[in-house]
């Protein structure tokens, strides 16, 4: 009798997880061992099955074959990662802080922080093209009116005869990687602010009594409780500008030559050619690496926050 | 007692859910689906990208309604690349419309063809001695054409209606040239004479040369203009095949034209990043005096500024060898849905979209090269100028081989780094030809 009730039980409370799992199993199961599928196989995009199944052929190639603009793309990407993991960051952090403390007007800057998140990113991307732009742009004209006329470029493809071989590699990305910032620092800041408001005032006001100044207050409460806060925007930053591409599409589309592409934007190439499995098994490349890279920092936070 | 009642109402409630309103949800729009498509329809739908063509082909569908009791319903999806998704998407949903317009390469083109997504209207065009297709420009139905033995093993035949046709060339402001003291009915025919066309327009402050480069199909076509030009089809042909390298002196020169160009400062800054749209909007509003754009131009311009003086000419000639050709062909083509019901309501439409009127229509309408060649007298001058050299056109997909995307695109990447100065020409070839060499070791490796 007993065992009827508890498989009753049993079946009873699978029932009501059956339409979750059945949509999660739709959506993301099959999704995912599809793309494991079509990245062993040779397949257009159109034709109903793969052509041919190549088995790691496409891996093969985008590993030993197409190395240099496949890991070019992954280093220009890492390149707008670090200066979101730093400035945007940073910048994030700092305001938070400004913000958590009882300032006049708070609820104002935490609105006008958090519109640039909020706009479309091809918006952005064609607002901030007009402005980086070398004939009419908004950018050289202030340089050239605050008397640096000599500092005025075509920002998004600066010529050899403008500049060093280097500045004409990094300039665009930089400029990218500076409007990812400014469009992606307003998350951070929210949520470092909803971290830094759950820190128990108590807490300061005890350090200021024992006689903490601010750095020590920051270091050693703010600091220590706001970790695993930080570790949700690290990992969050990695990988929102690891997949960027919106930006680089509306400003640059990936040049000029491949100095803007990043990885989404050869997948999306490759796609768009009709090499659907060599697209897939990009994706999954990308996709480990994006895993190792976050699990790593997962890890390396955590021993941090022991230590 | 009253709480079993509770948990039996409940388990019911729960049951109920699980086994009859979740699987209705799913079931009830099929059902409704399947029932619209039982009833003896008398609608077709047609997908396209072109937003300038949406009103006019809405005007035309009203019409053929009022005519044929047919209803056609034109549905836009703009802009072009998330068009071309989504038509690969329904294609694998087998949800295509009944007509929609096609965009894409021949391989593509092809792909569609043998997955049965594109109907085979060599038949229809043939019917009546021929009388639909002789109206229609032979070079854009070439384009939707598929040859005996063709390379992806297509059946031959015609698989799309060109509604309009296109073709690119090169753009000069009558106002500009006269302001740099050219004349301005007599523009450069040749190479050296447009180049020191743009220099004395730099002398006279006036920016020279804007193209959507950013765009890098039009760096392709430029570039291949002047291939044909220097050495001819068949040695281009020849380089698709791997006969002759991309680091061959012929394509080097091609190469160097982008860097005398660049090197002299002549073009527009910025213009390897520069979309189309950018580059016509410097071009509407008088800031560049020559631009490399397509015959759509024309309603673009219109409609940014109105007042704008404009003659089109071919691009100039870098050598005598070869006759200068442009590329062009159908601009808007459309296909029937190889699945489709409504197949035969889908053709006569398209055969009365392709008569003399609704194609005048069209061309006064939406300022496009009519596909039928008996509307011609009817459009507007600037057109006719398009129109005159669609004799000169040629098209990647005219060809008998096509080019691997990944070859095209360091083709067009080392032009990008040609004009900002960081490779030289020969660098760029060579580089081009590396790709080539690993593509044609994978073809052959697939092929195994």
């Amino acid at each position: 009798m007993d065992y009827i009730k508890k498989t009753r039980y049993i079946t009873f409370n699978y029932l009501f997880i059956f339409p979750a799992v059945a949509i999660f199993s739709l959506f993301y199961i099959y999704p995912f061992i599809k793309v494991i599928h079509l990245s062993l196989s040779q397949w257009d995009g159109i034709a109903f099955k793969p052509s041919a199944f190549v088995g790691l052929l496409n891996f093969k190639n985008i590993l030993f074959n197409d190395t240099a603009n496949w890991w070019a793309s992954m280093g220009q990407a890492g390149y707008i990662t670090l200066w979101a993991l730093t400035f945007q960051n940073i910048l994030a952090l700092l305001l938070a802080l400004a913000c958590d403390r009882a300032i006049k007007a708070g609820a104002i800057y935490r609105f006008i922080f958090f519109i640039p998140p909020i706009l479309s990113e091809v918006v952005v991307g064609l607002v901030w093209w007009w402005i980086y732009d070398g004939n009419w742009g908004l950018l050289n004209q202030w340089l050239t009116s605050a008397g640096f006329a000599h500092l005025a470029h075509n920002w998004l493809s600066p010529s050899l005869e403008e500049g060093s071989r280097l500045m004409v590699r990094m300039l665009p990305l930089t400029c990218i990687a500076i409007v990812h910032c400014w469009k992606g620092f307003g998350w951070a800041f929210i949520i470092l602010l909803a971290g830094l408001q759950n820190i128990p005032r108590n807490l300061y006001e005890a350090a200021k009594v024992d006689g903490a100044d601010a750095w020590e207050v920051f270091w050693r409460i703010t600091f220590p409780i706001m970790m695993p806060v930080m570790i949700l925007v690290v990992i969050l930053t990695i990988l929102g500008a690891m997949q960027g591409f919106v930006l680089i599409l509306a400003m640059t589309n990936g040049g000029p030559y491949y100095y803007t592409e990043v990885p989404v934007t050869r997948i999306l190439d490759s796609m768009r050619n009709g090499h659907f499995g060599f697209a897939c098994a990009q994706s999954l490349i990308f996709g480990m690496i994006l895993l190792i890279l976050s699990f790593s920092q997962f890890k390396l936070s955590r021993k941090m926050q022991k230590a | 007692m009253t709480k079993s009642k509770f948990q039996i109402l409940n388990l019911k409630f729960v049951i109920c859910y699980l086994f009859v309103i979740c699987p209705l949800l799913f079931i009830v729009p099929g059902c409704a689906k399947a029932q619209e498509n039982a009833k003896p329809v008398k609608r077709i739908v047609l997908w396209h990208w072109l937003a300038d063509r949406e009103e006019a082909l809405k005007t035309l569908t009203r019409k053929y309604k009022d005519l044929t009791g047919v209803e056609v319903k034109c549905q836009l999806y703009a802009p072009s690349d998330a068009y071309a998704q989504k038509i690969m998407a329904a294609g694998q949903a087998k949800a295509l419309p009944d007509i929609y317009g096609f965009l894409g390469e021949k391989r593509i083109f092809a792909a569609f063809i043998k997955a049965g997504h594109i109907a085979d209207l060599t038949l229809y065009m043939g019917y009546n001695n021929g009388s639909w297709k002789k109206k229609l420009f032979e070079k854009a139905l070439k384009v939707n054409e598929f040859l005996p033995e063709n390379e992806y093993g297509v059946a031959p035949g015609i698989y799309g209606v060109p509604i309009d046709v296109m073709n690119i060339q090169m753009l000069y402001n009558k106002k500009l040239l006269k302001q740099a003291g050219l004349d301005p009915n007599n523009p450069p025919r040749n190479w050296h004479d447009f180049i020191a066309a743009l220099e004395k327009l730099k002398q006279a402050n006036i920016k020279g040369f804007v193209s959507g480069w950013g765009e890098t199909w039009l760096i392709d076509c430029f570039a291949h203009n002047y291939a044909f030009n220097i050495m001819g089809e068949q040695k281009v042909i020849d380089t698709i095949k791997g006969k002759v390298p991309y680091n061959d002196p012929d394509w080097v020169s091609v190469f160097k034209l982008f860097d005398q160009l660049a090197r002299k400062q002549l073009l527009v800054s910025g213009i390897a990043t520069m979309g189309n749209k950018t580059a016509e909007q410097l071009f509407a509003n008088e800031k560049c005096a020559f631009a490399f754009n397509g015959s759509w131009c024309v309603n673009v311009y219109k409609g940014m500024n109105p007042n704008l003086d404009y003659g089109v000419m071919l691009p100039p000639q870098a050598s005598s060898k070869y006759p200068m050709v442009i590329w062009g062909g159908a601009g808007l083509s459309f296909m029937v849905n190889g699945r489709s019901k409504n197949k035969e309501e889908a053709i006569a439409f398209l055969r009365w979209l392709t008569e003399r009127d609704q194609q005048v229509f069209l061309a006064q309408e939406t300022m496009n090269l009519p596909s039928n060649r008996e509307s011609l007298a009817n459009i507007p001058a600037i057109l006719t100028q398009f129109a005159d050299d669609m004799n000169n056109i040629t098209h990647p997909n005219l060809l008998p081989v096509q080019e691997s995307p990944r070859a095209l695109e360091a083709l067009t990447k080392g032009i990008q780094a040609i004009i900002i100065g960081v490779k030289t020409p020969e660098q760029a070839a060579e580089d081009v030809q590396k790709v080539k060499v690993r593509m044609l070791k994978q073809e052959a490796a697939s092929k195994q």
